[in-house]
C-alpha cells in the first residue's frame, strides 16, 4: 500500500523548528518535501543548519545535529532568488507543487515577488501555509518571535513556576514543537479540503495564536468567573485548579533525582499512607484536608521520599497502582527506558556527510502506512540537479551554466 | 462547509482524548461524545461556573468539549454496546483511550470493527502505546510528563529546587496534537485507498520527541542538558534572559542586540529616555552601531571590543527594562526589532488588543442558562473552510433521542 502522503509535492521554505517540524511529519508520511535554501548564504537563514550538537570532530554547515534531526526525508536544493532564473525556476517548481509553505517573519516571501496572489496566478489550487509569530495581519504583525516569546505573551511562561520564584517558564521551545504540530495540521487540513474540492487557500498560522489556546480551562475561569491567573500564586507542579492532592515533584537519594507523585483519590492516597507506615499520614485523610493543607503535607512527603531510590519507589508506587513516574533525564528516558525503544521511537537515519544517526521518530504507529524515517537531512543543495532535471526537465548542460552563474 | 464536515467522529469520553476530539468538532467534524449515564470523570473537574460543583458546571469540561454531541451508553452493557457498533459501522473515526485490552474483550476492538467498516479510522490514544501493558498505569498528565522529559528540562538554576512541569495539561495537549495529525493523515490516505486503519498514540512518546535539545543533544553527543531559570535548558551555562520591569511584571530580554541597526536603534531609545548620561557604556554602542563588517558573536570574551559592545547591548536593554513597565519596554523592543517578550499571565494575553484583532475571543451561546460565554478562538483557520465552535459542550446524554431514539 502506497505511503499514506505519498504524491504530494511541498515547496518548503521553512527551518528553525517551528517550521520544519512540521514538514518533517510530513516527509516521514511519504510527501516529496523539497526544501530550498539560499546557496549565498548557505541556508543559514536556518541557524540550526551548522550549530552543534555534533556526531563527531568535523565542524560545517553540513554537519549541524539539531537541524539532521529537523528535517529527515526531505530533499534539498539551492536557488539564488536575487536572480531573476532561479525566481523563474522557483515559479515551474511552484506549478508542479501541492503546497508552498515558510515561516519566515511576515513579508518576507512578497519581497522576493511571491505573493499569495502571484502564486496563484502560477497555480491555481495552490495551499500556502505560512507560520509566524504574531500572524501576517493584526496590530503585532511585524513583532519578531522565537519559541520562548511565544511562550512569554501567550500566558504559557507565567503559569509554569513554583510559588515565591520568577517564571521557570519552559526550558526549551514548546512552541517551536507546537507551532510546527499546528503548522502540519493547518497543511494536511487544507491538503484535506483541496482533496474534496480542488481548492487551494493561504492559511496565516500564528504561533501565539496557536499558544493562547492551550489555555483554555484558564481563559474560562476569567471569562466566567472573573478570576485570573495574576491574581494568585502560580504552583504548576500541583493539580490544575487544585483537584489532587498530593501532587508534586520531590527528591529521591542522589543528586538532582526526582519523582513525580499524584493521589487522584482517597483510595490511592490510603494506599500511600498505607506504604509510608508514618504517623503524620493520618493527618491528611480526606481530600478536602490534604488540599488545604498542601503545603505542610509537601515537606512530609518530600522527607520520605528523600531516602528512597527513584526507580525502586517508582516500582513499589506502581505496583500499588499509585500515579508515579521518575523525573527521567534523557539518557534514562531514551536508553534506558523500555517503553521509547519497543516503540521504535529513535529511528536511525543515514545522512550524507554525519552517517549514521539516532533522530527523534514520530510517536504513533499507523496499521497499514506507517511513517518511514531512514534518510537525514540534506546537505546543502544534495538533490538540486536531481531534482530540477526530473521535475522540471533541466539538462546538465543547462545546469552546469546555473550554477556557473550562481542562480543555483 | 468546514473542512471535516461530513466526517463522523466516535469519541470515548476521556480527559486523555478531549482535546483532539474538540479540535476535530471545531473543525466541522461531527464528533459524538460517548459517556457512561453517570457522566464522565472530566465533568466533575475544576473550576466551576461561580465555584459551584455540579456536572453541567465543570468549565475544564466546557473547554474541550465545545461543538461535539454527547449520548450515554455503558460499553459493559451488550445492548448498549450493540447501538455502539452501529454508530462505529458508519463513523469515519474512533478516538478512545481504554485500557489496552478492553475494546478486544468487549468485542468492539479495530480487529472486530475492521469487518463491518473498513473505512474506520481508529485512533488509541495510550500512555506508552497501545502494544504497552504499562499504559494501563494510572497515570497523569503530572506523571507522564515527569518520565517523558519535559519535566528534566524546566525549573530553575537553583537545582536545590524541584524541576517544574509547565501547567494545563500540555502532556495531553500534545498527543491530541499528533491524534489530530494523524487523523488528517490517514483520512488523506483513505481518500486514495478507500483503507482505513488503526493509529496507535503514545502520551508517553509524543512528549519524548517534544523537548527539542535535551532528546538530540543525547542521541547526537551523549551530553545531557540542565534545566535554567527561564531560558533553555543546555549543557553550559547560559546568560539570564528574564527580568523584572519598573511595574513589578517580567518581561524575556531575548537574544541581546548583534546587528549595528539594533545597536543603533537601542542607543536612540536611551537617549529618548534620558538616560545615555547615567550609561557610561553608552560609548560601546555608538561603536557597536558604526560596525563594519561582521560582528563576529564566536569572539566574546576573546576580542575585547566585541565583548564590550555585546554587554553594552545586554546591560542597555536591562537598564531601559529597570526604568519602564514591561508593555513599554516589549512594545519598544520589538520596534527596535528586537525579539523580546513581555509575559503575560493567560487572562492579559487574552485581553490584548493584538489578540482580540485576530479574532481570539468568540462568544458561545449557553441557550440552556442563558449567558453568552467568550471562548479562546481557533488555533488556525482555513479560509475556505472556516473554524467554527457550532455549540457549546454538551448536557450529560443530551442527544440520547436524536441519535438513539432514547432519552438521557
Amino acid at each position: 500500500m502506497a505511503q499514506a502522503l505519498a504524491g504530494y509535492r511541498i515547496c518548503d521554505f521553512t527551518g528553525q523548528l517551528a517550521g520544519a517540524g512540521a514538514t518533517k511529519w510530513l516527509a516521514a508520511f511519504g510527501a516529496e518535501v523539497i526544501r530550498i535554501e539560499d546557496p549565498v548564504r548557505q541556508g543559514r537563514w536556518d541557524i540550526l543548519r551548522g550549530n552543534p550538537p555534533y556526531i563527531d570532530e568535523r565542524r560545517g554547515i553540513d554537519l549541524g545535529g539539531a537541524f539532521n534531526n529537523h528535517n529527515t526525508d526531505k530533499l534539498g536544493i539551492t536557488l539564488n532568488l536575487k536572480t531573476d532564473k532561479a525566481k523563474d525556476i522557483l515559479a515551474r517548481l511552484i506549478a508542479v507543487s501541492d503546497v508552498v509553505t515558510e515561516n519566515f517573519a511576515a513579508g518576507v516571501l512578497v519581497k522576493w515577488g511571491f505573493s499569495y496572489a502571484r502564486m496563484r496566478e502560477i497555480r491555481p489550487d495552490i495551499i500556502y501555509v505560512s507560520n509566524c509569530g504574531f500572524g501576517h495581519v493584526g496590530p503585532y504583525s511585524e513583532f519578531k518571535t522565537w519559541g520562548p516569546i511565544v511562550q512569554a505573551v501567550s500566558g504559557l511562561t507565567h503559569t509554569s513556576a513554583l510559588t515565591g520564584q520568577p517564571p521557570a517558564g519552559w526550558g526549551y521551545s514548546y512552541m517551536d514543537h507546537t507551532g510546527g504540530y499546528y503548522m502540519a495540521m493547518a497543511i494536511l487540513a487544507a491538503l484535506y479540503h483541496k482533496q474534496r474540492t480542488g481548492e487551494g487557500q493561504w492559511i496565516d498560522l500564528a504561533c501565539t495564536d496557536a499558544a493562547l489556546t492551550l489555555n483554555g480551562p484558564a481563559l474560562l475561569d476569567w471569562t466566567v468567573n472573573g478570576r485570573g491567573q495574576r491574581d494568585k500564586p502560580v504552583h504548576s507542579n500541583r493539580s490544575q485548579f487544585n483537584a489532587m492532592a498530593p501532587h508534586g515533584i520531590y527528591p529521591c537519594i542522589g543528586e538532582d533525582e526526582w519523582i513525580a507523585i499524584a493521589c487522584r483519590d482517597d483510595a490511592q492516597w490510603q494506599s500511600l499512607a498505607t506504604f509510608i507506615k508514618q504517623d503524620w499520614t493520618a493527618r491528611y485523610e480526606t481530600l478536602e484536608s490534604r488540599l488545604k493543607e498542601q503545603d505542610a503535607l509537601d515537606p512530609c512527603l518530600t522527607r520520605w521520599t528523600g531516602t528512597w531510590n527513584k526507580f525502586e519507589l517508582e516500582e513499589a508506587l506502581r505496583a500499588l497502582r499509585i500515579p508515579v513516574g521518575v523525573v527521567q533525564k534523557p539518557a534514562e528516558r531514551i536508553d534506558r527506558d523500555p517503553t521509547t525503544g519497543n516503540f521504535g521511537l529513535w529511528p536511525v537515519v543515514e545522512h550524507s556527510a554525519m552517517g549514521a544517526v539516532r533522530v527523534d521518530g514520530q510517536p504513533v504507529h499507523f496499521s497499514h502506512t506507517d511513517w518511514q524515517s531512514t534518510r537525514g537531512a540534506p546537505c546543502l543543495s544534495e538533490h538540486t540537479e536531481e531534482v530540477l532535471s526530473r521535475l522540471l526537465g533541466f539538462s546538465n548542460e543547462e545546469l552546469k551554466t546555473l550554477r556557473a552563474e550562481g542562480v543555483l | 462547509m468546514s473542512v471535516l464536515q461530513g466526517i463522523r467522529v466516535i469519541e470515548l469520553a476521556h480527559e486523555r482524548t478531549a482535546f483532539a476530539g474538540k479540535l476535530l468538532a471545531d473543525m466541522g467534524a461531527d464528533v459524538i461524545l460517548v459517556e457512561p449515564p453517570t457522566g464522565s470523570p472530566g465533568r466533575l473537574l475544576p473550576p466551576f461556573v461561580d465555584d459551584q460543583p455540579g456536572i453541567e458546571r465543570s468549565l475544564h469540561f466546557w473547554h474541550y468539549n465545545t461543538s461535539k454531541r454527547g449520548i450515554t451508553l455503558m460499553l459493559d452493557d451488550a445492548g448498549d454496546r450493540v447501538q455502539l457498533k452501529d454508530l462505529l459501522a458508519s463513523a469515519d473515526v474512533l478516538l478512545e483511550s481504554e485500557p489496552v485490552t478492553r475494546l478486544a474483550n468487549l468485542g468492539i476492538d479495530y480487529a472486530d470493527l475492521a469487518g463491518i467498516n473498513p473505512r474506520l479510522i481508529h485512533v488509541a490514544v495510550t500512555p506508552f502505546g497501545r502494544s504497552e501493558p504499562l499504559s494501563d498505569l494510572p497515570e497523569t498528565d503530572l506523571t507522564l510528563m515527569a518520565s517523558s522529559g519535559p519535566v528534566w528540562s524546566c525549573g530553575y538554576d537553583d537545582h536545590s529546587l524541584p524541576p517544574v512541569r509547565g501547567w494545563g495539561f500540555q502532556g495531553y495537549h500534545t498527543a491530541c496534537h499528533f491524534a489530530v495529525m494523524s487523523v488528517f493523515t490517514a483520512l488523506l490516505g483513505r481518500g486514495v485507498s478507500g483503507q482505513g486503519q488503526f493509529i496507535d498514540v503514545s502520551i508517553s512518546a509524543a512528549s519524548n520527541v517534544t523537548t527539542e535539545g535535551a532528546s538530540y543533544t543525547w542521541l547526537v553527543e551523549q551530553n545531557t542538558v540542565q534545566r535554567q531559570t527561564g531560558r533553555h535548558a543546555s549543557t553550559r551555562p547560559t546568560g539570564d534572559t528574564q527580568m523584572r520591569c519598573a511595574d513589578g511584571r517580567w518581561v524575556n530580554t531575548g537574544v541581546p542586540p548583534r546587528f549595528p541597526a539594533e545597536f543603533a536603534k537601542l542607543l536612540d531609545w536611551l537617549r529618548v529616555l534620558q538616560l545615555e548620561d547615567g550609561f557610561p557604556e553608552a560609548v560601546f554602542l555608538e561603536l557597536g552601531a558604526n560596525w563594519e563588517g561582521p560582528f563576529d558573536l564566536s569572539r566574546i570574551g576573546i576580542d575585547d571590543t566585541i565583548t564590550a559592545v555585546f554587554a553594552a547591548g545586554r546591560e542597555g536593554l536591562q537598564l531601559i527594562a529597570r526604568t519602564i513597565g514591561a508593555q513599554d519596554f516589549f512594545e519598544g523592543c520589538q520596534r527596535a526589532g528586537l525579539a523580546v517578550g513581555i509575559i503575560n499571565s493567560p487572562e492579559e494575553a487574552f485581553e490584548n488588543h493584538h489578540f482580540k484583532a485576530r479574532g481570539m475571543q468568540v462568544p458561545v451561546v449557553h441557550d440552556d442558562i442563558g449567558r453568552t460565554v467568550i471562548y479562546p478562538g481557533a488555533p488556525f483557520s482555513l479560509p475556505k473552510a472556516p473554524w467554527r465552535i457550532s455549540r457549546r459542550a454538551p448536557k450529560l446524554g443530551e442527544h440520547n433521542r436524536e441519535i438513539l431514539g432514547k432519552e438521557a
